[in-house]
């Protein structure tokens, strides 16, 4: 009898604490993001820092290509134009070696100090006397930390002066020039945040050019600034009230980062986000019916492919490097795994690039690849592993690709592992065959064909390890004909040069390059203007407005 | 990872005598034992993190980093210099307090990890409470009421608690209360409208908006921590409540419940005053344990729910090769681990009237 009162008493609380919890959780208004403000949902952990002159992350490219301004920028409309952006005009001296730009009136940065030639020469010069990752893209040029301050100087305060070892195509050198690294930083602002150093033989400065206070802090002309980067957690940046363009319209654009498709998928349904940026197929297809979504999508310079390895002995055999792209099943890969996400694509240059070669000659052909193979005196068919990081749509193609190969008598074991643990072996080249992807490092031919048409030293300590490198691909003719290609000034002439490169990694390259990516995003119908551009740092914000 | 622990006898029989030699011995020897215990717990951290097949510098730089750059910054990290070296130099600074920077955050790693930990022990706290709360009350009248159909019901909901992926039951309540029935807030810890309207002094978000008063960003913030709480709880719930259970069942088989009986005290207080009370002793521990779980960061529900707590923290460093963020990581969790058991300890003795007899 007591004990039942004890029960019932307690029921009744238990009842009483479950339901006042729930109330609370379920009373304030929902899911609506402030109106001036754009949330978007986007995996942004590959992002390490802010710097121009040190990240070379896409997401971090994107976030910089909204708050500095570079000289020129391609064109978007058509992009083997260019247009000012700092810039108000330029020359190119006859020998090609001269580059002088005129600076706009009135520029700005952010913090209200004017911006001139004196800031551009002193942004290159730290991006070369930093020598981090992307800094051989104007290193590349022939500057060194000793001849930069000659090389890239303001010969008056509107006028800059940057000057190349060799007579270089001029696209080449102005696709360089339009790419982040080239950003300018306010050379006031951070001279006020350097930090001493201490020499040595790997770094001969005694200061660090406000590397590591740049991190996470931005000094930049553009229509925004940033507000916060708290690394795995979000990106913050807030309109420049004093930029010297068109004012941005929303006051603030949050990247969340989120990792998980299926996640942003819920935040976008609800309205906790206006943009998903990481969509896979399956959610793709599952919002397709919502009209409070849009899609929008625009292909991007990334590839992906597979390659074998030329130190496996069966691998090296041109009638096996052949077989493997009879046995990949594009028309299944193209129709289901990136379905909406990418587009098959043989070629290494993306499309939108100067040169594309818009070519697919590879179907799955079983047979074909049977007698390849047969014809390398492996009518047994050959055991080789496939590294493959644990993510989509990798997983899925090279399951796809086992399968196939399968077929023909090929059997891959399929070895997962973790993004950074499989690229690790990758690098060491201790593969056999290896999926991934690769993205422009900048807008140019040259990138792409530089890496997989060219290897100028394929010993294990080669200096320039190339994608050709890491495959061991020893391509002399093809290494020759990509430096060729920079010094050709006739760009009709220079693009015939990039697709037979290209004819030629088709035909024998150990690359089987796979499908193009497509950038989607689920987009809010309340945010007009969104638009994703040919590449991560032209996705600009700084027309969005919302409803 | 949890450090012997010490029975009270066995201290007091070493101590042999007064009390308080009795607390010094106890005293000394979990220092030493703590000290032994942190010793092994880096040396074990840092050489598994040497030895995994992942090249530190790619965390620091990507992929698309020169050869020249990638070999300058290997120099710079150390990471050509003999491992017992690096070691050394790596003790060296923890034992000045400095734990290094992060590659992947370019923080300090203490700065890290406050930032991160106050939303660990926010969440976990709350989990704790309400597997308590809930828990124990479950366990006392499933024994009380032993065999019955309410009996089998909580034995039922521990089975699903300790059987059930927490991902997957994460992912479901998500779909469920977020997404169709929209009683629950986003994944994260706070709405992005109130992110810069409203500054976090101690990082525990519940307790730094009572302070200022913002009843709104309080209420959002419950909004966002009670389904992951919630979650936390279910699983504590489900340990604690089938613990209580078991404690209460010994204890109502005790002498001194006939006797108690026998001398007409109303079941109530028997067991809300008398069995409940001495089955609090090796609950407390349990408890204690099961909080200092769920500190160590439960990995999987900050996965789902977005939450910027020190298991995604310590696990996004893991797969990045970032060292340094990673022995931190595990400094920390390890203290705290060590310091809750120590505190179970010291409450053990408390609670038990037998260890103060002395």
């Amino acid at each position: 009898m007591m004990m039942e009162n004890i029960a019932f008493r307690s029921r009744r609380w238990l009842a009483g604490t479950a339901l006042s919890a729930m109330l609370m959780a379920a009373a304030p208004a929902f899911a609506v993001t402030p109106a001036d403000t754009l949330v978007e949902g986007f995996a942004i952990d590959d992002i390490i820092t802010m710097d121009p002159g040190e990240a070379f992350e896409l997401s971090a490219a994107e976030v910089s290509a909204n708050i500095y301004d570079l000289l020129v920028r391609s064109d978007l409309a058509d992009t083997s134009k260019f247009k000012g952006d700092l810039a108000e005009s330029w020359t190119i001296s006859d020998d090609r070696l001269t580059y002088t730009f005129k600076l706009k009136p009135d520029l700005k940065f952010a913090s209200g100090n004017p911006v001139t030639a004196e800031d551009v020469a002193w942004s290159f010069e730290r991006l070369v006397k930093l020598d981090k990752s992307p800094a051989f893209i104007l290193g590349q040029f022939g500057l060194n930390g000793d001849n930069v301050a000659e090389k890239a100087k303001a010969a008056a305060p509107d006028t800059f002066v940057f000057t190349v070892d060799k007579p270089y195509a001029p696209s080449f050198v102005l696709n360089c020039l339009s790419s982040t690294v080239a950003a300018v930083v306010d050379k006031q602002v951070v001279l006020e945040h350097i930090k001493p150093v201490t020499p040595s033989v790997d770094y001969k400065y005694d200061n660090d050019f406000g590397n590591d206070w740049l991190k996470t802090h931005t000094a930049g002309s553009g229509p925004f600034k940033l507000r916060e980067w708290r690394a795995n957690e979000a990106v913050v940046i807030d309109r420049n009230d004093s930029y010297w363009g068109e004012k941005a319209k929303l006051a603030r654009v949050v990247y969340r980062h989120m990792k998980e498709s299926s996640a942003q998928r819920l935040a976008l349904e609800v309205g906790d986000i206006d943009v998903a940026r990481n969509l896979e197929p399956n959610d793709l297809d599952a919002m397709a019916e919502n009209v409070n979504i849009t899609i929008a999508s625009a292909p991007k310079g990334t590839v992906y492919y597979i390659s074998l390895n030329q130190k496996n002995p069966n691998l090296a055999k041109p009638e096996v490097r052949q077989a493997f792209k009879y046995l990949i099943d594009y028309d299944a890969i193209g129709s289901t795994l990136i379905k909406g996400i990418g587009e098959i694509h043989q070629t290494f240059l993306p499309k939108g690039v100067l040169g594309e070669l818009d070519e697919n000659p590879f179907k799955l052909d079983v047979a074909k690849a049977k007698g390849l193979l047969e014809k390398a005196g492996l009518k047994d068919g050959l055991s080789v592993t496939m590294d493959v990081r644990n993510s989509q749509p990798v997983t899925g193609i090279a399951e796809s690709i086992q399968q196939t190969a399968g077929e023909a008598g090929i059997k891959i074991e399929i070895i997962p592992g973790d993004d950074k643990q499989t690229l690790t072996k990758y690098r060491a080249r201790n593969h056999d065959i290896y999926i991934g992807q690769w993205g422009q490092d900048y807008f140019d031919p040259n990138s792409n064909s530089q890496t997989f048409a060219s290897n100028p030293d394929n010993s294990d300590d080669g200096r320039v390890q190339t994608l050709a490198w890491r495959n061991a691909w020893d391509l002399p003719d093809l290494t020759k004909e990509t430096e060729a290609a920079l010094l050709e000034k006739d760009s009709a002439k220079r693009s015939e040069m990039y697709r037979h490169l290209q004819k030629e990694v088709l035909d024998n390259s150990p690359f089987a390059l796979i499908y193009q990516q497509i950038e989607v995003a689920g987009v809010r119908s309340n945010v007009n203007g969104f638009k994703l551009g040919p590449s991560f740092d032209t996705n600009f914000v700084g027309n969005i407005t919302k409803e | 990872m949890e450090p012997h622990r010490l029975s009270v006898a066995e201290a007091q029989a070493e101590a042999g005598g007064s009390n308080a030699a009795a607390h010094f011995a106890f005293v000394a020897r979990f220092l030493v034992i703590a000290i032994m215990t942190y010793l092994g717990l880096l040396a074990v951290t840092f050489f598994i993190g040497r030895v995994i097949p992942i090249d530190p510098v790619l965390a620091v730089l990507g992929d698309r980093a020169p050869a020249s750059v990638v070999e300058r910054t290997r120099r710079e990290m150390g990471l050509d210099l003999p491992l017992i070296q690096q070691f050394y130099i790596y003790i060296k600074g923890v034992l000045s307090g400095d734990f290094g920077r992060s590659v992947l955050t370019t923080n300090t790693v203490m700065d890290d990890i406050r930032r991160v930990f106050p939303a660990t022990i926010e969440l976990a706290t709350f989990g704790t409470l309400i597997g308590s709360v809930v828990g124990i009350p479950l366990g006392v009248l499933a024994a009380v009421k032993r065999g019955s159909l309410f009996d089998q019901i909580v034995r039922v909901i521990g089975l699903i608690g300790y059987s059930m992926p927490i991902f997957w039951l994460g992912l479901l309540s998500l779909v469920l209360f977020y997404a169709k029935l929209q009683w629950a807030a986003f994944p994260g810890r706070l709405d992005v409208a109130y992110e810069y309207s409203f500054t976090p002094i101690t990082g525990f978000l519940l307790l730094d908006s009572a302070i200022q008063g913002q009843w709104d960003v309080f209420k959002d913030v419950l909004r966002h921590i009670l389904l992951p709480a919630s979650l936390l709880g279910y699983f504590s719930l489900a340990y604690i409540s089938s613990l209580t259970r078991s404690f209460i069942l010994n204890e109502l088989s005790q002498e001194y419940v006939v006797a108690a009986r026998a001398k007409g005290l109303s079941e109530t207080r028997i067991i809300w005053g008398h069995a409940l009370r001495n089955a609090a002793v090796p609950l407390v521990t349990v408890i204690a344990l099961s909080y200092a779980g769920l500190l160590e960061g439960s990995v999987l529900t900050e996965m789902v729910f977005s939450w910027p707590g020190i298991g995604l923290y310590v696990t996004n460093s893991l797969q990045n090769a970032d060292m340094n963020a990673v022995l931190g990581g595990t400094v920390v969790i390890g203290s705290v681990f060590i310091a809750i058991n120590l505190f179970a300890d010291l409450l053990y003795r408390l609670l038990d009237p037998r260890t103060k007899a002395q």
